[in-house]
């Protein structure tokens, strides 16, 4: 019954799944540099989904994937701080966001 | 096994809603990796944002929840919609996809690593855990932050002031150009 499927475990690991392969398909697709930080924020949201999945059907200690989870978003909003700011200092210098623009370190 | 499996139950309205919330997740997602103009492409992120705190608020953890919208859809989205006020040319009008060869590599890489991910999910034989040693609860997940994890928690502070310095010194030069 489809009603039922939020008490399946193999519900939430196929959306994490699903995220995760939706933000590497974006990663090797868009052309810009947020439009990759976008979609690694996808990889990273499937990830907190199967830490938090795992915590709630099977982990003996259920507080330990909500501490991983809320230090990944730690981590994830340090990262895109960081990230945007490389972004805007990039852009400065070469006028432009896309990632076929940035070439000099090309070998 | 619920008896009483009828749409208008608690619990068949509980499933309802849990359809929804998995429909904004992957239709979020969707938009983000499919729109045109990077902004578009924002706003999916912050709809499928919203769709994982639903996904966090049917697994038991409602604030986990609450902190996904208020670092995620609060700070992280409008965060990468002012950078791309700063940085995105509009000046010419762009695709943003990078063309076939790309879109062939990116499906064929994201739909192995989804078979991969789908079949582990679905063929290994989870082993529910005996014993709950904690219920899970807020007061819970407070108590071993500020024990158990405590260290780690100071380090992620760290790591966040870090950031916050990091940034506004990438950042800042060059402001006059």
């Amino acid at each position: 019954m489809i009603l039922y499927i939020c008490n399946e475990l193999s519900t939430y690991l196929l959306i994490a799944a699903l995220m995760f392969s939706m933000g590497v398909f974006g990663i090797i697709h868009r052309q810009t540099l947020i439009g990759m930080l976008i979609s690694s924020e996808l990889i990273l949201s499937g990830a907190s989904i199967n830490f938090m999945a795992f915590n709630r059907f099977l982990a003996p200690d259920p507080v330990v994937g909500q501490v991983f989870t809320l230090f990944i978003m730690a981590i994830a909003a340090a990262e895109a701080a960081i990230a945007l700011s490389i972004i805007l200092a990039v852009y400065r210098n070469y006028k432009s966001i896309d990632v076929d623009d940035m070439v000099e370190l090309k070998g | 096994m619920i008896d009483n499996a009828g749409l208008f139950t608690a619990e068949g309205l509980a499933g309802l809603v849990f359809l929804v919330v998995i429909a904004a997740t992957l239709l979020g997602a969707f938009i983000t990796i499919y729109a045109k103009r990077l902004i578009h492409s924002v706003s999916g992120l912050a709809i499928s944002f919203i769709g994982v705190a639903g996904i966090y608020y049917y697994l038991y953890s409602p604030f986990v929840a609450f902190m996904e919208m208020l670092i995620y859809v609060g700070a992280v989205c409008v965060t990468i919609a002012f950078a791309i006020m700063l940085a995105e040319p509009t000046s010419r009008e762009r695709t943003e996809a990078r063309g076939p060869v790309t879109a062939v590599m990116g499906i064929l890489v994201g739909s192995v690593i989804f078979w991969g991910l789908a079949s582990l999910a679905s063929n290994t034989p989870w082993m529910a855990a005996g014993k709950r040693i904690t219920n899970g609860s807020i007061g819970a997940v407070g108590n071993s932050l500020l024990t158990t994890y405590s260290m780690v928690f100071e380090l992620v502070s760290v790591v966040l002031i870090v950031a916050i310095i990091g940034s506004l010194v990438l950042a800042r030069p060059g402001r006059g150009r």
